[in-house]
């Protein structure tokens, strides 16, 4: 891992304050988070201390969930992305997000892929179309997997091959900020270290965020790691300092498994 | 159970054990016997159903009919010979059966058995011939044989519903002519075309179902052009965009009460509504398709519901992921993917509507109409309520005819629920 100085001049994303309900429950609390540009953040914590919850703020997933509300202030590039003025169709289409449990579209491999660049107006023939798709499968890594079948449904792939290609999805809608909910944990050792070569390999162009719940997957693909705990943010750093000399207890006691 | 402290399961236990387990097979079994004989029960009572009805209503495809030599008189048809349509159309063509029954029964005489031998051709012989004129009017001056459908009192003796004799519709004499014109030939059964292509009618032998299909079709078509937009509509309003409130269950709760209420009250609401204030025409399948589509939109925004929800939310998740909006997402992926549910859901609630009868009575569609309808405002009838109808006609001949009518029903239900079958796999997507 490359390491990058400890504080950025001007996160990608930044979160102040943030509080999350859901009903009369609340979720998180008084979030502060950085997500530095071009880098790959990891947010770790055991189950339901609200990581999942942090992560679908960034891109206003929870506007979905009729109960939920956020609270406080959430910027990509400086800028409000709960302002109403802010369009969260765009939004979306600026932070990208793969989910836990690969989610290709009942469709072909090609129409996967060609799906955002249709809908965003991205293409203008086919061609352009077909060199996108080649492209966005290349750097997903399904290229020489896919190549001969792109007709052939997207749900026929394994497991690795169909999260791969959710990857490759988000890819040609040029997103600056992927999200990746636990991407790998529906996926076996070796598809898994696929995935993160592809995360490594993408941290070059975009901002990564991913949520874990492997300890041995953060301290690998990350380079900062933030540790949730009861809807509360106990400490961020770099992932190399988290992993060997957390200034807080509970990190110590999370990350050496004696709870979670 | 067995004790937790013993290590080791002893004698009694085990024997104790085994007949557990044959208990729990012979449970296993009865269980299984009383799944077995449910189904039996269902399916005995169908074939009775079914049987009785087939049985009843197949000889309603055949129509007994009299071959008769014709002679197109000019005299009776057209004395002046200017072949006028007007002329044509009114000429007794009565008179030229007659004249062929009593050249075949010379010795007949006397008006009451004239009238009964008469009687042995059906009332409509007479319109048949004026369609064969109408259409060739070299026909005048010829002589043909022509097949007429004979009474509807000889065509149920012929089948063996009604017996001769004993002041009975058909009297010994008759029997006797309608022997000899079979021992001739001349006397038999066809296949009843007419059943298929003509509207309803008095005379049993002349009444078909074709009117009542008719009839069905344009309701059936207003009624799905009307409650299958507005269903899917309200379901893809309801479920993927309306937030979940009180107001969303207020809702949901009323469209579940409005799938119970009993259909005779949306024909109450059509009379009141549709043609008293509104003034649409009465007997119309306008109208009718209007009552039925009230009637059917709970049922497909239920069926559309559930065909929604049952779209996986990663799918949702998965678009909305992507930058898609919320359009976008319903479009391209969730409806799609919920169509052969949709589907499915707008073919049983059609099926429904094409067997109600009750709210049509109320606007009038229970009205003797002869006519095929050729558009949505034209009076007519549908099939359930012709059934109805000829149910209560008091002529022997209508009870098969009832059945076979209701044959054709099924028929229809069983070519829609095909429909259903076939889209459902044609647009099945598995993820």
């Amino acid at each position: 891992m490359n390491a990058p100085a400890p504080v950025m001049a001007a996160p990608k994303m930044a979160a102040r304050n943030v509080d999350v309900f859901y009903g009369d429950k609340q979720a998180l609390f008084d979030v502060e988070l950085d997500i530095p540009t071009n880098r790959v953040t990891a947010l770790i914590g055991p189950s339901g201390c609200g990581k999942s919850t942090f992560l679908r703020c960034l891109n206003r997933m929870n506007d979905v969930v009729d109960i939920c509300r956020v609270r406080g202030s959430i910027t990509l590039d400086g800028e409000d992305i709960y302002a109403s003025s802010l369009d969260v169709v765009q939004l979306r289409a600026r932070v990208g997000m793969v989910f836990q449990k690969p989610n290709p579209f009942p469709k072909s491999i090609y129409d996967n892929v060609a799906y955002g660049p249709r809908i965003h107006g991205l293409a203008g023939d086919k061609q352009t179309l077909d060199g996108i798709v080649e492209d966005s499968l290349q750097k997903a890594g399904l290229w020489e997997e896919a190549k001969d079948r792109l007709a052939q449904p997207g749900t026929g792939l394994s497991g690795g091959q169909q999260q791969r290609l959710c990857i490759a999805r988000a890819n040609p809608v040029n997103p600056e900020v992927v999200l990746m909910d636990e991407p790998c944990s529906a996926l076996d050792p070796i598809a898994t270290a696929r995935i993160e070569e592809l995360i490594d390999e993408l941290s070059a162009n975009y901002t990564i965020v991913i949520v874990t719940h492997s300890m041995q997957q953060a301290a690998r693909v990350s380079n900062y790691t933030a540790f949730f705990h009861l809807g509360k943010l106990v400490e961020r750093d770099e992932t190399a300092t988290i992993f060997t000399s957390p200034s807080d207890q509970r990190t110590q006691d999370y990350i050496t498994g004696r709870f979670g | 159970m067995t004790d937790t402290a013993q290590p080791l399961p002893n004698a009694s236990t085990m024997s104790q054990q085994s007949s557990r387990i044959a208990k729990r097979y012979a449970a296993e079994r009865r269980f299984r016997l009383y799944g077995q004989l449910a189904i039996g029960l269902a399916l005995g009572f169908l074939v009775l159903l079914l049987g009785s009805i087939m049985v009843k209503g197949l000889p309603a495809f055949f129509q007994t009919e009299v071959e008769l030599e014709i002679h197109f008189d000019p005299q009776v048809i057209d004395p002046t010979g200017a072949r006028e349509q007007q002329t044509l159309s009114s000429a007794n063509y009565n008179a030229l059966v007659r004249q062929s029954l009593t050249a075949r029964f010379p010795d007949v005489t006397g008006r009451r058995d004239k009238r009964k031998l008469y009687g042995i051709v059906s009332s409509g012989a007479p319109f048949d011939l004026r369609e064969m004129v109408l259409a060739d009017p070299s026909l005048i001056g010829q002589t043909r044989t022509v097949w007429l459908p004979a009474s509807d009192d000889v065509d149920q003796f012929e089948k063996g519903n009604i017996t001769a004799g004993d002041g009975g519709r058909i009297s010994d004499q008759e029997a006797e002519w309608v022997r000899s014109l079979r021992d001739d030939g001349v006397l038999t059964g066809h296949f009843n075309t007419r059943f298929f292509s003509s509207g309803d009618s008095r005379e049993p032998e002349l009444a078909g179902v074709w009117g009542a299909a008719a009839g069905s079709f344009f309701t059936l078509l207003v009624c799905l052009l009307l409650a299958f937009p507005v269903a899917v509509m309200s379901a893809i309003y309801l479920e993927e965009f309306a937030k979940k409130n009180r107001w969303a269950e207020l809702i949901e709760v009323n469209i579940n009460n409005l799938a119970a209420v009993p259909s005779i009250v949306f024909g109450l609401l059509g009379l009141a509504l549709f043609l008293n204030v509104f003034g649409l025409p009465r007997s119309a399948p306008l109208v009718g398709g209007m009552v039925l589509a009230l009637m059917t939109l709970p049922t497909i925004i239920i069926a559309a519901r559930a065909a929604l929800r049952a779209v996986p939310p990663s799918i949702r998740e998965a678009a909305l992921g992507m930058g898609a909006s919320q359009m976008q997402v319903v479009t391209h992926h969730v409806l799609p993917l919920a169509m052969p549910g949709i589907l499915t859901g707008t073919i049983i609630g059609m099926a429904q509507a094409l067997g109600e009868t009750a709210p049509l009575l109320m606007i009038g569609m229970v009205a003797f109409i002869v006519d095929i309808p050729g558009g949505v405002t034209d009076a007519a009838t549908v099939l359930p309520v012709q059934i109805y109808l000829w149910a209560d006609s008091p002529e022997r001949a209508f009870v098969e005819r009832t059945s076979a009518a209701i044959l054709v029903l099924l028929g229809f239900l069983i070519l829609m629920n095909l429909i259903a079958v076939l889209l459902r796999k044609r647009f099945e997507r598995r993820w």
